[in-house]
């Protein structure tokens, strides 16, 4: 076996609450911290439900220019970068001088996107102009237009002096992120990686190209309970926002300088369906050889895994074709094993809710709990699985397998283990 | 494990095919002139890199609703790249098929088409296909689905020099579960919501005299010319390769390294660790070296910063440089493919194609800059450079067959 990676650090802003603390509380009372939209007037949209993030940028050391310059997603992924790192306790900047030997990896979907959108209605005079007025674009334009400024943003902020990029894989971006930085550390690359996601998409644009395609809910009505993954009455998603950031370790390194050692990060792996840009092939095949490759690289068999940390999005494809494929790749035990979708809570906040999943997962194995899939109530007769309904379960975890589907057709799966599991 | 590059396609101004290409790069050709297909003559900087092809007839009429142009561009190179390899994806084990493209900014234009409509308009006219168009991924995805490729794929970003990172993945997912990975950029955002972005980078020239806009390590460099374009590569195991009959692959990815500049002006910028990161990866010391494609910013600043790493790594004036850029622009994440491309071709033919328009190279930079025409060379490794803005590092050398 090559190099293992140990989470030694995490960092998180969600809705609902900033920090890993408030994080985990929410999603271990089953609260929700999904509403009506605030950010703008969503009248005119078909869904005007978000789970938005109460995030204050001078609370967070962000000066008056910073709030308004950086965009929210390269703020979110900057707190949680230094969340992640105070936690585990060491710094690209540390007297050693090993900064050429960390890298950064940020996942996002879409970026920047707020930013853009909010520039474009300014330069185009709301839309009436295609020729752009240049003359009111603004020198941070730049920064919106090439999404790669918030990793340069943490890797800058931060010191880092290794290998540095954004992966984007739509809405597996922060499961991938992950797994790439995995990959670099066991390569031999970089030897500490601060890798995660972060994804700020509750702007009109996004809510309008959701809209368009009705994949997100339409239960405006009742905002608190209208992210319902898996559950019979479920009719779409819920959009989100946040980050979440780890430090990632070489392990024999981590133990070496006593690192608190949240989990390990045991396999990753992603596979295409080339079926569709948005649409999922029912039986789940591709997920289901994903996880199979994960499993496998991590020497698991499938009875092994303890808890499923679901995509569960809400929308009624998505959960079908992930009750399949889990069934696919863990047969019978698929029924013994709990099942939950944290985006009954915080909604799909994009690219980033991958990395958000995984600070669930580590926190679960860390923690002895499995989170809840708040607002189920009403079971599908498709989605015949255990998915931990509206209360959190306390459990003995090992193994904990994430997945992940994304528009462009990627599925992914990362196994996440107590220390020690794997040998 | 051996990472060979078996098929190109390669869209750039000056020509879209490889030999096309090619011909044009040899001969010093510059594609620098005034947009097309909208009108920069109210904008402070008039002068593009633009494709001179129909490519919408080249894609399949469903597809052209739901892809940007720079989408397009993709499929295209893709398609090439595939044809010249002499590849047929259906023959092939779809989970052992990857796809790792570049992308700097997505479809801009089909974004700004349908920013337009939102706030014109209002929402309810905004297209079903606006969710996945002009995103990061979309042409990874649109490859993915064409070609029936299943294999891990994704996307990296990291502005120009996210384009040499993607060959860096390629040979990790060659180490993995793939046998052939599709890789490498096309990047387009030449629509007037671009334009204006790539306006703010503060970079790019504003000179109206396509032979003077883009000067590269030339006393009167100011800025670039912004191009659309780059190179889809074929990159696969070379036992793979072998055993599908490939004999004569264009040449080997050899090394490769990335790095991040510093903000503390006191410690020292990344290209020169990115440079002897990728020669250590490939086993080679610079004397091994023949050629090196330049990043080739264009301002003073920058081309002093990356002479001064290959000084550092090389002497002065010890190896031929070139940058065949300044005759296509800047094409974002798909200018480092498209330098891997010429590379490779200038392995194959013993050859280095000049630096266009560049007439007075900067004696003080110790560059032998080659410019004026190809020079004949016989080299068996080439190191190309990519930096993007932000404080991106990439190098990756490549090796003849």
């Amino acid at each position: 076996m090559g190099r293992r990676v140990a989470i030694t650090g995490i960092g998180v802003v969600a809705p609902g609450g900033i920090g890993v603390e408030p994080f985990w509380d929410l999603l271990t009372a089953g609260r929700t911290a999904t509403r009506t939209i605030s950010f703008f007037d969503p009248t005119p949209f078909r869904s005007r439900v978000a789970a938005e993030a109460d995030f204050d940028p001078a609370r967070h050391g962000f000066d008056a220019r910073e709030a308004v310059e950086l965009d929210r997603s390269a703020q979110f992924a900057v707190v949680a970068a230094r969340e992640a790192l105070a936690h585990s306790g060491i710094a690209p900047t540390d007297p050693d001088d090993r900064a050429h030997r960390w890298g950064v990896t940020v996942g996002s979907a879409v970026g920047a996107t707020m930013g853009l959108d909010r520039e474009y209605a300014v330069v185009s005079e709301g839309g009436s102009r295609w020729l752009v007025d240049h003359t009111r674009a603004p020198a941070r334009l730049f920064d919106y237009f090439v999404p790669s400024s918030i990793s340069a943003e943490v890797a800058g902020r931060f010191g880092v002096e290794g290998p540095v990029a954004m992966l984007s894989a739509g809405c597996t971006s922060g499961l991938d992120a992950v797994g790439h930085a995995a990959a670099l550390i066991a390569e031999g690359s970089a030897d500490v990686m601060l890798a995660g996601a972060t994804d700020a998409p509750i702007s009109p644009i996004t809510v309008a190209c959701f809209d368009a395609i009705k994949a997100t809910t339409a239960r405006n009505d009742d905002p608190a309970t209208a992210s319902r993954p898996f559950d019979g009455t479920r009719d779409g998603f819920v959009l989100g926002e946040g980050a979440a950031m780890f430090v990632l370790e070489e392990l024999d390194a981590a133990r070496a300088r006593g690192a608190t050692i949240v989990a390990e990060l045991a396999a990753h792996a992603s596979r295409c369906n080339a079926f569709h840009m948005t649409g999922l092939r029912a039986d789940g095949r591709e997920m289901s050889v994903a996880i199979d490759a994960a499993l496998a690289d991590a020497k698991l068999d499938p009875e092994r895994v303890d808890h499923v940390n679901a995509h569960g999005s809400g929308t009624v494809q998505n959960d079908r074709h992930e009750t399949a494929a889990v069934k696919r790749s863990l047969g019978e035990h698929a029924r013994r094993t709990p099942m939950s979708s944290i985006k009954s809570m915080i909604g799909h906040s994009l690219g980033a809710i991958g990395s958000l999943e995984l600070a669930a997962c580590a926190l679960a194995v860390d923690r002895g709990v499995v989170p809840p899939t708040a607002n189920y109530a009403v079971p599908d007769p498709q989605c015949d699985l255990d998915y931990v309904p509206r209360e959190a379960r306390p459990a003995d975890l090992d193994v904990v397998l994430s997945v992940g589907s994304g528009f462009g057709g990627f599925q992914s799966a990362v196994v996440v283990t107590r220390e020690g599991v794997l040998g | 494990m051996t990472a060979v590059v078996t098929g190109l396609g390669v869209l750039a101004p000056t020509g879209a095919g490889v030999e096309t290409y090619w011909a044009a790069t040899l001969a010093g050709r510059s594609a620098l002139a005034p947009p097309t297909r909208f009108d920069a003559t109210g904008y402070p900087h008039r002068l593009a890199g633009e494709i001179d092809l129909d490519v919408a007839a080249l894609v399949p009429r469903r597809l052209l609703a739901q892809t940007d142009h720079m989408t397009r561009l993709a499929l295209v190179a893709a398609e090439w790249a595939l044809a010249d390899a002499v590849l047929e994806p259906a023959e092939q084990p779809e989970y052992a098929m990857s796809v790792a493209t570049a992308c700097s900014s997505g479809g801009f234009e089909f974004g700004q088409r349908e920013l337009q409509k939102l706030w014109g308009h209002g929402p309810h006219q905004v297209s079903a296909y606006q969710s996945f168009a002009w995103f990061y991924a979309v042409n990874t995805g649109q490859i993915s689905i064409r070609h029936g490729m299943r294999g891990p794929s994704g996307v990296l970003v990291a502005e120009q020099a996210g384009g040499l990172d993607v060959l860096g993945q390629a040979r990790r997912l060659l180490r993995g579960p793939a046998a052939l990975v599709v890789s490498g950029a096309v990047d387009a955002s030449l629509c007037p919501w671009g334009w204006v972005a790539t306006g703010t980078s503060g970079r790019v020239s504003t000179s109206d005299d396509s032979a003077r806009a883009f000067l590269p390590f030339d006393a009167a460099a100011g800025g670039h010319v912004v191009g659309e374009g780059g190179a889809l590569l074929v990159v696969e195991e070379a036992a793979a390769a072998a055993a599908r009959g490939v004999t004569r692959p264009y040449g080997t990815v050899a090394g490769y390294a990335a790095t991040f500049d510093p903000r503390d002006p006191r410690r020292e910028p990344g290209l020169r660790r990115a440079v002897v990161g990728a020669l250590a990866d490939a086993g080679l010391e610079p004397s091994d070296v023949g050629v090196v494609y330049a990043d080739a910013a264009g301002t003073p600043e920058l081309d002093e910063q990356e002479a001064a790493a290959l000084r550092d790594v090389f002497g002065a004036n010890r190896v031929p440089v070139t940058a065949p850029k300044a005759g296509v622009g800047r094409l974002s994440s798909g200018g480092g493919p498209l330098d891997v491309a010429t590379a490779l071709l200038g392995l194959r033919d013993a050859v280095v194609p000049p630096t266009p328009n560049v007439t007075a190279p900067r004696p003080d930079l110790g560059l032998d800059l080659v410019v004026g025409g190809a020079r004949e060379v016989e080299h068996d490794a080439a190191l190309v450079l990519a930096r993007g803005q932000g404080g991106f590092n990439a190098a990756v050398v490549v090796t003849r067959p």
